[in-house]
């Protein structure tokens, strides 16, 4: 027990802050009146109000005043633990109080802000929280955070692009990284595509530099052809099995975790006459096919966005799919790369000519120019299907069937002008009104309802293009499992915070980046990829990692050795020993409390949060004043 | 003996003294989704009654029916729990614990007599501002109507309470409700899956045995009761108490007090002087 803390015998000092926030919480409490009667309570040694208690002068008050009163616990009566904890813990152990002697009462988020018209409930309701703030102070014991040692090696799964990213990153750092790939070659997702957006090369020759930097590293092993079979331990001291096609499994140590695992693009099964027709494709089909370069003679292509998402097959929205259509779209028209597989002297022997590029980007340019004149405004050309006169003679009539086009960003927008300027029709579609793909006498044909008319028309078309969202791994929940990490609804990886902790995941040690975490293109994969490394690399470079004193604790006198404890503890932080008694691995606890809750003989304790400090609490709510 | 009836006298009347009654809720919300939630209400300034009292835990899945029961054995009218949504817990598989837990927690109020309505389980996430003052509005409302908890007013609803409380921290209903979850999905130590109806019909038996020998012990502990006695104020045929009793005597908790004639008049063991 640090020194200076009270021991048991001496009574509490408790010292009460309450805050006015400036009129936020002072505006709507009487927080002189909640300050004098904190005074009143039992053990509370000293009790004050201030404008601001979070301001510099606020902390230096407490500081002097723990000094002055000899305090041995801290109570801020104020805003919200849990933006404000950490500050107030620090001002505390600045001057010599454990920052687990330390609570937080919520008197603007709980009470000033939603009772803003009953001053004198909310005084009263202000007043009871504090006299449960100072129920539980009385309860707390100090805590001493444990300090665990990490093995500075790092574990990444998955070896496409964020994946590679990461490893690339720490390996930079100086961490060897084992890379762990369930194909035989790096690359991932991105390899299997043709071309990308905003770059002439291909998608190959885009990664081509990334994987040979990959291979020549020396810090990053690389386990191809591998998963991850077990995983046991927690931050800093992971074990972890990496099992191969028929190979004996490797044992690795890892002091950090990332998960860069992708996704898979959705297959639309029963979706838009899917598979019924050579023509009806998913887009990641229609990549591949350009890829072989056995793309037929196409003279009109539909792309049907959203096939399959946003409450179809999966809920939510794709977000890349918009941009491979816009960028697809544009490669047709363009006929870039010879998109389309003609060749000159296919085309010769078929006896068409092949128009003359700069031509064809005049004519482009021309009637694009033309367009704009006429309708003098910018976004309005979705309603170009009703122009399906006014296409070029030239190229390939390209339609984008969209229920919105989600061209998000500077860059993307771009692209969307552009692909208009190329004369892509896009087309709106409800979602009560999907486009209906059917076969006439051996030829598309896709039936959708203009918006903009009100009516029903059909298009012949040559081929369907199907953007279907990016699904989660099918693997990922075994993954998840192994980790201990959670996925969301959509089985994609959830991280710690949607906001503010991006690429962490709530377990320590365990970090995402990537479209594992949900569809994301490139350059976000590869940023997140950045940070991820940035984050596993924290624990790696101190060396060491201090867990939060919220823990479970095993009374080993009551503990009988049943065993339920084990199997509800999602972390795997409790353990039979020797003796067939419980034990706590304090730094995998992320203290919960379940195993607490659950413990049919009552020996299980949750420190800071015991039965005893949270029922003071709540009783003291009861309290008749 | 309903609450209802009771509702009826009481229910926004006022109560000793010249303050109107007002009910008292106690809140346990996990850190991570329903304190957020409750902290978005305020941030964005949607109003509630003040009636509710908040205290933070780390995971719904930390509320045991001892908290709950203890609190409302204190007076607590109502008493709120909040957690994430299911598969979006901080902690992956907590609040389907805590789904167990409140059903065994209503299953008890059902036995003590007390409305079950008075214990809320909800799912607040920490985008779900307004979704939580319309709870607490709500929830606050139908305490208004319910009327002051009885725990305070009626011993028998008090002895109930306490009853159900230690039924709760019995061996046989923690670990039946603590294995409740995996039983049903990862399945038992031979890994077959539970049938959840005769899994509810298991615990629904074990919960009445458990708050009936609590509520013995409870009756007994207060005054010396015979098997005659203890079924009258119980209400239960007294080829059950004797039951309970016989056990009871086994494991040394209950021992007789005095005959009385040919009957025997039973006390509940108490350890360390405790009463």
């Amino acid at each position: 027990m640090p020194e200076n803390t009270s021991t048991e015998k001496e009574k509490p000092r408790i010292g009460v802050f309450i805050c006015h926030c400036g009129s936020n919480i002072g505006g709507f409490v009487d927080v002189k009146a909640v300050t004098e009667y904190a005074s009143t309570l039992p053990d509370v040694a000293y009790a004050t109000d201030n404008l601001y208690t979070c301001a510099e002068d606020g902390l230096n008050n407490i500081k002097e005043t723990i000094k002055e009163h000899n305090l041995d616990r801290i109570i801020v009566a104020s805003c919200t633990p849990r933006t404000h904890a950490p500050l107030f813990q620090r001002t505390c152990e600045a001057a010599g109080v454990n920052k687990y002697m330390f609570t937080f009462v919520n008197l603007r988020e709980h009470c000033s802000w939603v009772h803003m018209k009953e001053k004198e409930k909310a005084t009263q309701k202000a007043k009871d929280l504090v006299r449960m703030g100072v129920a539980r102070a009385r309860f707390l014991e100090p805590q001493e955070e444990t300090r665990v040692d990490v093995t500075p090696t790092a574990l990444v799964v998955g070896g496409g692009v964020s994946g590679m990213t990461a490893a690339l990153s720490l390996a930079n750092m100086g961490f060897p990284v084992h890379l762990v790939e369930k194909d035989k070659e790096l690359g991932g997702f991105v390899r299997s595509l043709h071309a990308l957006m905003m770059t002439t090369k291909s998608a190959n020759e885009t990664i081509r530099p990334l994987i040979d930097k990959v291979n020549a590293h020396k810090n990053i092993t690389q386990h191809l052809s591998s998963h991850v079979a077990s995983v046991e331990g927690f931050i800093g001291n992971y074990d972890v099995s990496i099992g191969g096609d028929g190979a004996e499994p490797k044992e690795v140590k890892v002091g950090t975790i990332i998960v860069a695992t992708g996704a898979v693009p959705l297959v639309p099964d029963g979706l838009f006459g899917y598979k019924e027709h050579p023509g009806i494709i998913t887009s990641s089909e229609f990549e591949e096919l350009c890829n072989k370069k056995e793309l037929p003679r196409l003279k009109s292509v539909a792309f049907i966005q959203c096939a399959g998402a946003r409450g179809q097959k999966v809920s939510y929205c794709s977000r890349i799919c918009c941009n491979v259509a816009i960028k697809s779209a544009i490669h047709i028209a363009e006929n870039r790369d010879n998109i389309l597989g003609v060749t000159e002297e296919k085309a010769a022997e078929a006896g068409e000519a092949v128009e003359e590029p700069a031509a064809e980007k005049k004519a482009e340019e021309e009637g694009s120019e033309r367009r704009r004149r006429r309708r003098g405004r910018g976004r309005q050309a979705e309603d170009g299907a009703g122009e399906e006169g006014a296409a070029p003679s030239s190229g390939v009539e390209v339609t984008v069937f969209n229920r919105d086009v989600m061209a998000y960003g500077v860059e993307n927008e771009l692209e969307f002008n552009k692909a208009r300027e190329k004369r892509v029709k896009f087309v709106r579609y409800g979602p009560d009104n999907l486009p209906k793909v059917s076969v006439k006498d051996g030829k598309l044909e896709v039936g959708y309802f203009h918006e903009t008319l009100k009516m029903e028309r059909t298009m012949p078309v040559d081929m369907v293009i199907l953007s279907t969202p990016l699904v989660a791994q099918p693997d990922a929940a075994t993954l998840s499992q192994l980790l201990k990490v959670p996925l969301g609804q959509d089985g994609f990886f959830q991280e710690a915070h949607v906001k503010l902790r991006p690429v962490d995941f709530a377990t320590d040690g365990v970090y995402v980046c990537g479209a594992c975490r949900g569809p994301a293109d490139i350059a976000e994969s590869v940023s997140q990829a950045a940070g991820a490394a940035s984050r596993a690399s924290i624990p790696l470079a101190n060396g060491f990692v201090q867990a939060e004193a919220l823990t479970s604790v095993v009374d080993e006198t009551k503990c009988t050795g049943c065993g339920t404890c084990v199997e509800v503890c999602p972390y795997s932080a409790l353990r039979k020993n020797d003796e067939g008694i419980s034990e706590v691995i304090a730094a995998a606890c992320k203290g919960c409390g379940c195993c607490g809750a659950t413990c049919p003989e009552g020996a299980i304790t949750m420190t800071h949060y015991t039965d005893q400090q949270l029922l003071a609490e709540a009783k003291a709510a009861l309290e008749e004043v | 003996m309903t609450e209802k009836h009771h509702a009826a006298h009481h229910g926004k009347k006022k109560v000793a003294g010249d303050k109107e009654w007002e009910p008292k809720i106690v809140g346990f919300l996990c850190n991570w989704c329903s304190y957020a939630g409750a902290d978005l209400c305020g941030v964005s300034r949607f109003q509630y009654p003040t009636n509710i009292r908040l205290v933070r835990v780390m995971c719904s899945t930390r509320v045991s029916p001892h908290l709950v029961l203890d609190v409302f054995g204190a007076g607590a009218d109502g008493i709120l729990i909040g957690g994430c949504h299911l598969n979006d817990c901080h902690y992956m598989t907590g609040n389907f614990h805590t789904e167990k837990r409140v059903n065994l927690m209503e299953r008890l109020l059902r036995v003590a007599g007390i409305d079950e309505a008075r214990l809320r389980l909800e799912w607040v996430s920490a985008s779900e501002g307004e979704k939580f003052s319309k709870v607490v509005k709500e929830f606050t409302e139908e305490m208004q109507k319910l009327g002051p908890s009885k725990v305070c007013t009626d011993d028998m609803v008090k002895a109930k309470v306490a009853a159900a409380d230690d039924a709760s921290e019995t061996f046989r209903l923690k670990a039946l409700v603590g294995k409740e979850f995996n039983l049903l999905t990862k399945g038992n130590a031979y890994g077959d899956k539970l049938d959840p109806e005769k899994l509810t019909g298991i615990i629904d038996a074990a919960t009445e045995d458990e708050f009936e020998r609590a509520l013995i012990l409870e009756l007994a502990r207060i005054r010396p009761m015979s098997v005659k006695q203890l079924g009258k104020v119980m209400d239960i045929p007294t080829d059950r108490i004797l039951r309970h009793i016989v056990l009871l005597r086994q494991n040394s908790e209950i021992a007789m007090d005095h005959p009385e004639g040919f009957t025997p008049v039973y006390k509940t063991i108490t350890i360390g002087g405790e009463q």
